[in-house]
Order: structure tokens, then sequence, then C-alpha cells
């Protein structure tokens, strides 16, 4: 048996970088595309119910008997036990920064002066660790922590759509005052 | 594999074609030799061409030929490798095609805008999120549970951008220090600039073979020693983010088929997926190739250097070469595929590595893919 030498990398790299001159230089043609495509999600009924209750200012979880978590956001099957999920549990509309991000950029890669702070809020009343996506606002950007107690601030109910937005935004209370604040 | 750049001229079939093309020429073979072909690339909305997998078909030597797209997020240029085994390993075919394919400058003004579909339409999109959020997020709880510094993350960037001025594919290769890194743009804290990897356009490809038609190709094989793989729920706020499990379980199911019990001791080289600087070091955790939150203090002891006990990333990874994103997964696998004949040129790592382990990690803080290969053949 002869060994054959497989090749080194220097020898097999190929592709042809562009740069902004060369496209400048106007030799390379190119074609769009914009597509124009819409999509609309129906509910489900765990979504639907969550949604209801956006709309109402409350913020409602499914329990699951078996593995006893109280889960938000809520589903009509538990993932772990394989099984239906049994009970509609309300749950507070305050909770605990699991974890939060200052971001200077936009969805779409505009920059942003002042960053937006997304946040994981561990929801009062849910399991432990039960987090929900959502912005923190009313507070500097610097004396944002980790273990940060938050309150929802809703929006005002004419305004509400059932929708995860019905929540404008997530706030600092004191850790005294467990309750709710409404928007103005 | 093609060079890793920003934008390129060729066409995502031009692309697959020239790595599988590259792939099957270092193995000294004809696209008739090949029983099936697998492609491995990410969602469709980055080419904006539907059915992106069919199209790519000819790229990817799938001609009349049994073939099929697999996709587990950025985890799939990993995961497609395993795909391949599986049918070599089945003894379904003695030869297979693996080709890993990205080109994401086709989405303008910037690929990032097609990520927003990946969030849940009802509790997550409607906030606007990006994908610099979720890392950042994750980075913070990494940060926070064990009290890492940014200085210590900083320097993934500093070793795999050094890494990568070897690679002759390399995008963003540079020789830059720590504070370079901490002077750069805060993207979305604790994430700066230079602790992202670019998008990119690329492709990688290897040939899998039977063991006995390895050994008339070649008298010095690569054998996939094990592989594994791992999903977890996609309620991702409902976890904590601090350590990957699905990437633990992963490395597991790899580390058993190969017969590997201390991976400490018995993985001689590492290539975690890097698309993010913390997120080598979470992933080596998640690899148990250091214990939890203690990554940051091997890393500044110079363990993972490319002369180090345990090199890691000796590629440049995806800081440094790139990120095509399921191109980027298999150029982890070339790596070790070098290294391991001892033909990494200027990358080489000393010492004559033994086995080495190449992970990816893809979607919603939720996928993890390992390969395990070596240079003797697992008994399984």
């Amino acid at each position: 048996m002869t060994h054959r030498t497989i090749k080194p990398a220097p020898n097999i790299v190929q592709g042809t970088p562009l740069d902004a001159k060369a496209l400048k230089r106007g030799k390379i043609f190119l074609n769009s595309y914009a597509p124009a495509l819409r999509y609309t999600w129906d509910t489900g009924e765990a979504m639907g119910r969550y949604l209801a209750e956006l709309k109402n200012g409350r913020l409602i979880a499914r329990s699951c008997r078996k593995c006893e978590r109280v889960m938000i956001p809520p589903r009509m099957f538990c993932e772990r036990c394989f099984r239906p999920t049994d009970d509609w549990v309300y749950v507070k509309a305050t909770g605990t920064v699991n974890t939060f991000s200052l971001c200077y950029v936009s969805w779409d890669v505009r920059r942003l002066k002042q960053p937006e702070i997304p946040a994981v809020i561990e929801i009062d009343g849910a399991s432990p660790g039960m987090g929900i996506l959502h912005l923190v606002r009313k507070v500097a950007p610097k004396d944002v922590r980790i273990g940060m107690r938050v309150a929802a601030v809703w929006k005002p109910p004419a305004q509400r759509t059932g929708s995860i937005t019905d929540i404008a935004y997530w706030m600092p209370i004191n850790r005294r005052s467990q309750r709710t604040v409404s928007a103005k | 594999m093609t060079k890793f750049m920003r934008r390129a001229l060729e066409t995502p079939k031009e692309l697959a074609w020239l790595a599988a093309k590259a792939a099957l020429d270092s193995a000294e073979m004809k696209l008739d030799q090949i029983d099936g072909a697998v492609l491995g690339s990410a969602p469709d909305a980055f080419d904006g061409m539907h059915m992106k997998g069919e199209y790519l078909a000819d790229g990817c030597g799938g001609w009349r030929k049994p073939y099929l797209r697999c996709y587990v997020g950025g985890g799939t240029g990993v995961y497609a490798v395993a795909q391949g085994w599986f049918q070599v390993a089945s003894g379904l075919f003695d030869t297979a095609l693996v080709v890993c394919e990205e080109k994401m400058s086709t989405c303008q003004p910037h690929p990032q805008a097609a990520f927003i579909s990946i969030f849940d339409p009802f509790t997550e999109q409607p906030l606007k999120p990006n994908l610099l959020w979720i890392f950042a997020l994750e980075q913070n709880r990494y940060m926070q549970t064990h009290h890492i510094t940014l200085e210590e993350i900083a320097r993934v960037s500093v070793k795999n951008k050094r890494n990568a001025l070897g690679h002759p594919s390399a995008q963003l290769g540079a020789e830059i220090t720590v504070k370079d890194v901490l002077a750069s743009e805060v993207m979305a804290w604790p994430v700066h600039r230079l602790m992202v990897s670019p998008t990119s356009d690329g492709a990688a490809a290897v040939v899998l073979a039977a063991g006995d038609v390895a050994r008339r190709l070649t008298s010095k094989p690569v054998w996939i020693q094990g592989v594994g793989w791992c999903l977890d729920t996609a309620y991702w706020t409902n976890r904590d983010l601090y350590y990957p499990e699905y990437v633990e379980k992963a490395a597991w199911m790899a580390y058993r088929m190969a017969g590997v019990k201390e991976p400490r001791r018995e993985i001689n080289i590492a290539e975690p997926y890097d698309p993010f600087a913390y997120k080598e070091l979470h992933h080596l955790e998640g690899l148990q190739l250091a214990p939890k939150g203690q990554a940051p203090k091997l890393l500044a002891d110079g363990v993972f250097d490319r002369d180090g006990d345990l090199p890691v990333t000796p590629s440049g990874g995806l800081l440094g070469v790139g990120n095509p994103i399921a191109a980027a997964g298999t150029m982890k696998i070339c790596e070790l595929f070098w290294q391991l004949r001892g033909e990494a040129g200027r990358r080489q790592v000393p010492g004559k590595p033994e086995r080495g382990v190449a992970q990816a990690w893809g979607d919603l803080m939720q996928v993890g893919t390992v390969v395990v290969v070596g240079t003797s053949e697992p008994k399984h």
C-alpha cells in the first residue's frame, strides 16, 4: 500500500472575494428581489388565552400536576412529561431580572443612541426560573442589575390589542412594594 | 473548503461545487466513486432561495444520487458530518460526500434582519428582538454566575483571530490585544464588536468512506469515533442560560461511542463553536473540557493556546476564519482532519494529536452537535 498524501489546505482554497470597489466598477451584474410575504399565525389554545389575558391586564400560566411546574408562556402540553397540562394559573405581573443586555443595535441593524434593555424576567408565581423575554425601561442603563425587581407597566386598556406589547415595558420596583403599575 | 469572505462573486451553487471538488481532489476521487451526498445549509431566508437544498444539489455532487439536506440551525455544520456518517456506518453506502454551504451576503442590507423569524411570533417577535440579544443575555448570565470578567472573555477573540492568521481561508485573522477588544464598540452589552464573528460567504466539504475503502484511499485515514447531538426546548427563557446542558448531553453521547471516559485526558485538540467569544468558553465547559466556570482561567493560563496542553480552535474559528453558518461547523471538522494528519502547516499543533472533538451550536440557545475524530479505528 502506498501512502497518498492528501494535499494540504493552501492548494485547495478557492473563491473570489468581492469588495465595494469591484461592485462600483459596474462589471458585476446583480439581480434583486424584495419578497412581499405576509404571514398570519393562529394562536392555538394556550397562546390565545395568554393574549386575551394580556388584554385584560393579567398574566396567566399553565401548570402540570405531574412535574408540578407552573409554566409561562403557557402551553397545552408539558414538554417534559409529554402529557396535557392541567390548570390555568394566574401569576403576578412582577418579577426578577434573570439576565439583561443593553443593546445599541435595532432588529434591522440600525444604531441606537439610547440602548434598548431586553431582559429575561422570572415571573412571580411561576416556577423558579420560568422567565419571559421583555424590555426594561425607566432606569439608567448603568443601574440595571441581575436580580433587580421589576413590575409590568401596562398600556391603557383602550390601547391593548391582545399582544405581548400590551405590557408597554417593565420598570424597577421598590423591594417592599409588590404592586403593579399602570402606564399614564 | 473555499475562502470565507464577506461577499463572494460565486453563487451558492458554485461555492458548494468549489468545496466539493476540492474535497474529492484531495482524496483523489471522482464523483462516480461517491454513493450519496449530504448538504448542510442554514435558513433559506439568507439566500432568498426557497428549496435551496434542491437548488444546491448539483454543486454538492448530488446529481442523480441519494441526496438530502439536513438542518439544525447553527449546529448544522457538525451535524451534517454525523448525517453522512449514518449513511456509511449503517452499511448503506461505501462513501458519502458532505458539503456545507452558506451565502449570507445575498440578504441586504444585512442578514441580521432575516433572523427575526427565528423568534416566537407571539411572545418575542413583537418586541423586535435581534440575534445579539440572546447572545448578550446568555453572556451576561454566564459572567454573573461565575464572576467572569470582560477581559477574560476578550482573550478568546485575541487567541482565535491570531490563530486565523495561519489559515488560508481566513476572513478576519488579526493580531489584536485584549485592550483592542474592550475598546471596540459595544453592540449589546456585554458583547463588544470584536467578540462577534462576521457574516460570511463560503463552503466546506469532507469525503467519508467505510473503513476498508478508506484504507485503500490512504494509509492515514482519520476516523469518526463518535457522534452526538441534542436539542433543548425552544422555551429558552425558561432555562438557566449559564450552562449548555444540551451540549453536555451531545458530548457524552459522542464520547461514549468513542470510548472516551475522561475527556480532559483523552481529547488532544478541540474545535468548539465560537460565534461569540464567550461561546467558546461556555462550550468547553459543556464539552466537559473545563469545569463549570473554569474555562476562562484555563485560557488565561495558556492551556488553550496552540502549544498549550489542550489546543482549542487552532483553526482560528468563527471569530477568525469567518462564519458562513453551516460551512463554519464543517471547517472545524476539516481542521481536525488536517491537524490529526499533521498537515495543518503553520497552524499545526505540536505533539502528534490523536483525538479531537468538534462542536457546533444553534437555534435559540438550543442545539448541540458533536463529532469526535481520531487516528485510530473505533471499536464499535
